[in-house]
C-alpha cells in the first residue's frame, strides 16, 4: 500500500524533491492508507452496533412478524390492557423507590465519610464495591434466603414477637429494599465525589461569618449539593428502572410486573408477542433517554455554580462527639446487612445438602457436596469457560475500538467525529434487555448464523460497553499532550507508527483499566443474555438463573460463591494495577 | 489588638499516621509570638508549609492548634496548654471577618445575599432589622463599588470584583480583625498590582486592623506595616518591611525576600556596630547591628542593586573590590552584571545606562551600612 501512497523514489541519486499535491494533481486512483482504512473500518463497526440494534428494534416492533405490514397492535397490547396501569405504577413506584432510599442512604454515609470523624472509613469503599462483585441476581437470592415469608431467616428470628412472615420480599416494598440497597454503594460514590469536589472555603467562610453549624449545612452545603442530588437521583431511577433481577425474581412470583419483568414474561409466554414486547422496550428505552437527557441537562446548569477554586485547605473534619459511637454502630449496621449478611447466607446455602434454616442440624449436615457436583457437571464448567471467554474478547474488542475511536474524537478534525462521539455513547441509554430484544430481531432476521451461538452474546456486550470502555479510552487520551504524538510525526514516524508506538503504550494503563471493568461487567451480564442464549450454551449466571428456576438453590448458591470469588479475584487485580474500577454497573 | 504566645500546632508524622506509634510528630506551628498594633497590617510571609496559614486558620477558628494562647483585644479566643484555662471559641462566635484564597463566594447567591448572609446569621440576640440589613449591605457595596451589581448571581462578576465582594463578606459585621489567606494569588499578574494598592488604600482608609498571608514578598513589602517571615513553623524574622529587607537576620530571610549576594567571611575585628570582616573576596569594613565577636565565620550579605560598578579607581578607597565582567543581561528597568573576584561570582544590578563589555575590569564599590552580616547555615 505503501507504494501506492508514496512513490518509490528513482533509485539513483539524486533524489527528486517531492511535489507537494497541489490542487491541480490529481491522482488516478483513489487507494487508501492505512490510516483511513483503519479509521474507516473503526467508524464503521461503532455505527453498525450503535444503529442496527436500534433500527430492527423499531422495524420489529411497528411491523408484523410473519405479514410485514405497518402496526400498532404492539401498542396497543402493551399498554391497553388490563394489567399495563398497573405495571407502570408499580415500574414508577419501584424506581422512585429504590433512588430515594439508595440516595438517602448513600448520601448520609457520604456525609459521614468526607466531612466527620466517623470512625470505620475503611468499611465504606470495601461496601462499596459489593455491587462490582456480588451480581444483582445473587444479592437478590441472598435477600430472599433472609426475608422470604417462608424461608427466609430474618422472618424466622423475628417469630416470636411478631408472628410468621414479618417481611414480605415478595412486594414492591421488597424489591425497593433490595435495589435500593444494591445502587446506595454507587451513589455512595457518587456522593463522595460531589461532597470533595465542593472548596470547602465555602463553607468555612459561612463559619466565619458567624453561622452555626445547621445553619451552614441548611444555607450552604445542601443547597451547593442539589444539582448532584438531582443528577444521582435520575440515575439511579433509571437504573432501577432498567433493573431485571430485581423484579424479575421478586416480582414475577406475585405477579408484580414492571417494564423489564413484563418484557421478559412476554417473551417467555406462548405464543410470544414480539410486537408488544419491542412496544414496551421502546417505551422503557424513551423514559431512559429523557432520564439521561434530563441529567446532561442539569449537570451542564451545575457548571455555573463553578467558581474560581484555591488549593482547597483540606477542611477539619466536624467532631461528631458523643455523636461518634452511634454513627460507628449505624456504619457497622448496614456493612453487616449490606455485605456480610448476604454473603454469609449464600456461603451457608452451598454447603448444605438442601435448603433449610440454620440449626445443630442444618450445621452438622454441611459438606462440600454442591462444589464437588459442580465439577461432575459439564454444564457448570461449560458455563464458566464460556463467561471467561466472553469477557476477555468482548473487553479485549472494545477496548481495542475504543482507542481508535477515541483517538478521531478527541485528537482528529474529521468531519463527523462528533457523530462517532454520540454512537459510541448511544448504548449506555439501552436497557440490557432492551438491546436483548433488539439483538433478537435482528439476528432472527439476518442470514448471518449466529443466532443461538455465544457469539451473539459477544455482540451484545461489545455494544453494551461500547461506551464505558469509550470513556476509559478517551479520559486517558485526553491526559496525553498531543506534542508527544506532533513530535513523533516530526521525527518522522507514519501515524500508525506514532499510533503504536506513542500513543498506545502511554494509554495503557487507561486502556488496562477499561479492559478489566469490562471483563468483569461481561463475566457477570445477564439481563441482555436472557433473551440471547440457547440452552447448552449456558454462561454462568444465566446457569444461576437456571437453577433459580429450577428451584436448585444449594447448587446456584454454590455456583454464586464460584462467581463472586472469581470477580473478587478480577477486582483486586484491578486494584493492585491501580485501575481505578468505576462503579458504573450495568 | 491581637496577641498570640505559644502557640503549637502538630500533625501525627508519617510513621505515626501509618499505625506506628513511635512516628515524630511534625510542627506546622511551633512556639508562634506575635503581637499586632490596633490598625495595622501585619504581614505573615513564608514558603509554602512555613505554617503561615495554619497559624492564621488557629486565629479563625478552623484549625484547633495543640497549645498556646490567642487574643483579641483582651477577649481570649483560644487557650490551651500546661498552666492555662482551656478555651476554644468557635469560628462562628469569634466575630472575625476573612476572605479567603478562593473568594468562597457562595455561587447560589446573589451578590446582595452574599454580604447580607453574615448579619442574616448572627445569634438572635444581636441581630438588626431587615431594613438595616438592606442599608448596611448597600453601604458596604457601595465602598466596595458593587453597588450596581448587588442583584446580580455571585459567579457573574470577574476576578477582581470577586475579591471586593468577598472583602465586602468580610467587612459587613465591622469585626476587630480581618484575615486575608492569600487574597491576590489567584488573580493575573497586572491585576493583582492594581488590587494590591488598592487593598492597601481600603485597609488605610477603614483603618481595620489585618493579618494578611502571602508567599509573594513584593506583596508583603509594599503592603504591611509589620512583617513575620515564617519558616517550618517559627517565625524567623519580625520587623518593618525595610528593616527586614535592609538587614536581613539570617540566610534564609535574606535570600526569601530580594536577592542576596552571600560572600563567606569571618570577624577580624568590632567596635559598638562597626565591623571589620576577611572574606575571600577582600577586606569589609562595615556597620551591622548583628551581635558577632571577633573570630565568628559570617556571610556577607550584599544585594545585588547596593553594588556600585565603575571603570575607574572609586575616590575613597574603602571596600573596593576589583573583578572582571563575566556575563551581562538586560532586563529593561535595570542591568545586571556578573562579575569574576577570584574564586567568586557576584550579582551586581545597575541602572539600565550602565552596561559593561563581559571581559571588562571593573572595580565593585560596597558602602558600609549595605552590608548585612548573617550567621552561616
Amino acid at each position: 500500500m505503501s507504494v501506492a501512497t508514496t512513490p518509490a523514489p528513482p533509485a539513483p541519486t539524486p533524489r527528486p524533491p517531492r511535489t507537494p499535491p497541489g490542487p491541480g494533481r490529481t491522482r488516478r486512483f483513489w487507494v487508501p492508507t492505512p490510516k483511513i482504512l483503519i479509521l474507516g473500518v473503526v467508524g464503521i463497526v461503532v455505527a453498525y452496533l450503535a444503529i442496527v440494534p436500534l433500527w430492527f428494534l423499531i422495524q420489529g416492533t411497528f411491523f408484523d412478524s410473519t405479514s410485514n405490514l405497518f402496526t400498532l397492535e404492539g401498542f396497543k397490547r402493551a399498554y391497553t390492557d388490563a394489567q399495563s396501569f398497573e405495571m407502570m405504577r408499580n415500574s414508577i413506584w419501584f424506581a422512585i423507590g429504590s433512588a430515594v432510599l439508595s440516595l438517602v442512604v448513600g448520601t448520609s454515609l457520604a456525609f459521614l465519610n468526607v466531612r466527620t470523624d466517623v470512625p470505620f472509613k475503611g468499611l465504606f469503599f470495601a461496601a462499596s464495591i459489593i455491587p462490582l462483585v456480588v451480581p444483582g441476581i445473587l444479592y437478590t437470592v441472598a435477600w430472599i434466603f433472609l426475608a422470604s415469608p417462608d424461608i427466609g431467616l430474618v422472618n424466622f428470628a423475628l417469630e416470636p414477637i411478631f408472628g410468621p412472615g414479618t417481611f414480605n420480599i415478595y412486594s414492591v416494598w421488597g424489591m425497593i429494599w433490595v435495589e435500593g440497597l444494591h445502587l446506595s454503594p454507587i451513589t455512595f460514590l457518587f456522593m463522595v465525589a460531589a461532597f470533595r469536589s465542593q472548596d470547602p472555603s465555602l463553607e468555612e467562610s459561612a463559619l466565619m461569618s458567624g453561622a452555626s453549624r445547621i445553619t451552614v449545612l441548611r444555607r450552604i452545603t445542601v443547597p451547593l449539593l442539589r444539582p448532584a442530588i438531582a443528577a444521582s437521583t435520575l440515575i439511579m431511577t433509571v437504573r432501577a428502572l432498567e433493573s431485571f433481577e430485581v423484579p424479575a425474581l421478586l416480582g414475577l412470583q406475585e405477579g408484580i410486573y414492571v417494564f423489564t419483568s413484563k418484557i421478559y414474561f412476554m417473551l417467555r409466554t406462548y405464543p410470544q408477542d414480539l410486537n408488544g414486547a419491542g412496544a414496551l422496550a421502546i417505551g422503557l428505552l424513551g423514559i431512559a433517554a429523557l432520564g439521561m437527557v434530563l441529567e446532561h441537562m442539569l449537570s451542564r446548569g451545575a457548571k455555573a455554580y463553578q467558581t474560581v477554586t484555591g488549593k482547597g485547605f483540606r477542611p477539619r473534619p466536624i467532631e461528631l462527639g458523643r455523636w461518634r459511637s452511634v454513627a460507628g454502630i449505624a456504619i457497622i449496621g448496614y456493612f453487616f446487612l449490606t455485605v456480610i449478611l448476604p454473603m454469609l447466607m449464600l456461603i451457608y446455602t452451598s454447603l448444605l445438602p438442601y435448603y433449610q434454616r440454620p440449626s445443630g442440624k442444618a450445621f452438622s449436615s454441611m459438606t462440600f457436596q454442591n462444589y464437588a457436583d459442580l465439577l461432575e457437571m459439564s454444564k457448570a464448567t461449560t458455563a464458566l469457560k464460556n463467561s471467561l471467554i466472553l469477557g476477555a474478547s468482548s473487553a479485549t474488542l472494545v477496548m481495542v475500538l475504543m482507542a481508535i475511536a477515541a483517538w478521531i474524537v478527541v485528537r482528529s478534525h474529521i468531519p463527523g467525529r462528533k457523530l462517532l462521539d454520540l454512537l459510541s455513547f448511544a448504548p449506555l441509554v439501552i436497557p440490557g434487555l432492551v438491546l436483548g430484544l433488539s439483538l433478537q430481531f435482528v439476528y432472527l432476521r439476518s442470514p448471518i448464523p449466529i443466532y443461538g451461538t455465544i457469539w451473539i452474546l459477544l455482540i451484545a456486550y461489545c455494544t453494551r460497553y461500547m461506551p464505558y470502555g469509550m470513556r476509559y479510552a478517551v479520559t486517558s487520551m485526553q491526559q496525553i499532550s498531543s506534542e508527544l504524538e506532533e513530535s513523533a510525526a516530526v521525527s518522522g514516524a507514519t501515524w500508525w507508527q506514532v499510533f503504536r508506538r506513542v500513543l498506545l503504550p502511554l494509554l495503557m494503563p487507561g486502556l488496562l483499566a477499561g479492559w478489566i471493568y469490562i471483563f468483569v461487567v461481561s463475566f457477570r451480564e445477564l439481563s441482555s443474555s436472557i433473551l440471547l442464549y440457547s440452552s447448552g450454551n449456558e454462561i454462568l449466571s444465566i446457569l444461576i438463573w437456571e437453577q433459580f428456576e429450577n428451584g436448585k438453590f444449594t447448587t446456584l448458591a454454590a455456583l454464586g460463591v464460584v462467581m463472586v470469588a472469581v470477580l473478587m479475584v478480577l477486582v483486586s487485580i484491578a486494584y493492585k494495577l491501580g485501575a481505578k474500577v468505576g462503579l458504573q454497573q450495568d | 489588638m491581637l496577641e498570640i504566645s505559644n502557640l503549637v500546632k502538630s500533625y501525627a508524622g508519617e510513621r505515626a499516621r501509618r499505625g506506628g506509634s513511635q512516628g515524630a510528630r511534625v510542627f506546622a506551628v511551633n512556639d508562634v509570638n506575635l503581637n499586632v498594633e490596633k490598625g495595622e497590617m501585619f504581614t505573615l510571609l513564608g514558603p509554602s508549609g512555613c505554617g503561615k496559614t495554619t497559624t492564621l486558620r488557629s486565629i479563625a477558628g478552623l484549625e484547633k492548634p495543640d497549645s498556646g494562647h490567642i487574643g483579641v483585644k483582651g477577649r481570649t479566643l483560644f487557650s490551651a496548654g500546661a498552666g492555662r484555662k482551656t478555651v476554644n471559641v468557635a469560628a462562628n462566635r469569634r466575630g472575625l471577618g476573612m476572605v479567603f484564597q478562593s473568594y468562597a463566594i457562595w455561587p447560589h447567591m446573589t451578590v446582595f445575599h452574599n454580604v447580607a448572609f453574615p448579619l442574616q446569621v448572627r445569634p438572635r440576640g444581636q441581630r438588626v432589622g431587615k431594613n438595616e440589613i438592606e442599608q448596611r449591605v448597600h453601604r458596604v457595596l457601595e465602598v466596595m463599588e458593587l453597588r450596581r451589581y448587588a442583584e446580580r448571581p455571585a459567579t457573574k462578576l470577574s476576578g477582581g470584583q470577586q475579591q471586593r465582594l468577598a472583602l465586602a463578606r468580610a467587612l459587613v459585621i465591622e469585626p476587630e480583625l480581618l484575615l486575608l489567606d492569600e487574597p491576590l494569588s489567584n488573580l493575573d499578574a497586572k491585576l493583582r498590582e492594581s488590587l494590591r494598592y488598592e487593598l492597601k488604600r481600603l485597609q488605610r482608609e477603614l483603618g481595620i486592623t489585618s493579618i494578611y498571608v502571602t508567599h509573594d514578598q513584593i506583596e508583603a513589602l509594599s503592603l504591611s506595616s509589620h512583617i513575620a517571615v515564617m519558616r517550618d513553623g517559627e517565625v524567623m524574622q519580625l520587623g518593618k518591611p525595610r528593616d527586614i529587607y535592609e538587614n536581613p537576620a539570617s540566610k534564609f530571610v535574606a535570600e526569601f525576600i530580594g536577592s542576596s549576594n552571600f560572600v563567606p567571611g569571618h570577624v577580624v575585628g568590632r567596635s559598638g556596630d562597626t565591623y571589620t570582616v576577611d572574606t575571600q573576596a577582600g577586606r569589609l569594613n562595615l556597620t551591622s547591628a548583628a551581635d558577632m565577636p571577633a573570630g565568628t565565620e559570617v556571610s556577607a550579605a550584599i544585594r545585588p542593586e547596593s553594588l556600585e560598578l565603575t571603570t575607574a579607581r572609586p575616590t575613597d578607597g574603602q571596600n573596593v573590590w576589583e573583578g572582571v565582567v563575566g556575563t551581562r543581561a538586560f532586563l529593561g528597568d535595570a542591568v545586571d552584571h556578573l562579575v569574576r573576584i577570584g574564586k567568586i561570582e557576584l550579582r551586581a544590578r545597575s541602572l539600565p545606562n550602565v552596561s559593561l563589555e563581559p571581559g571588562t575590569e571593573v572595580f565593585i564599590k560596597l558602602p558600609a551600612d549595605k552590608v548585612s552580616l548573617v550567621p552561616i547555615d
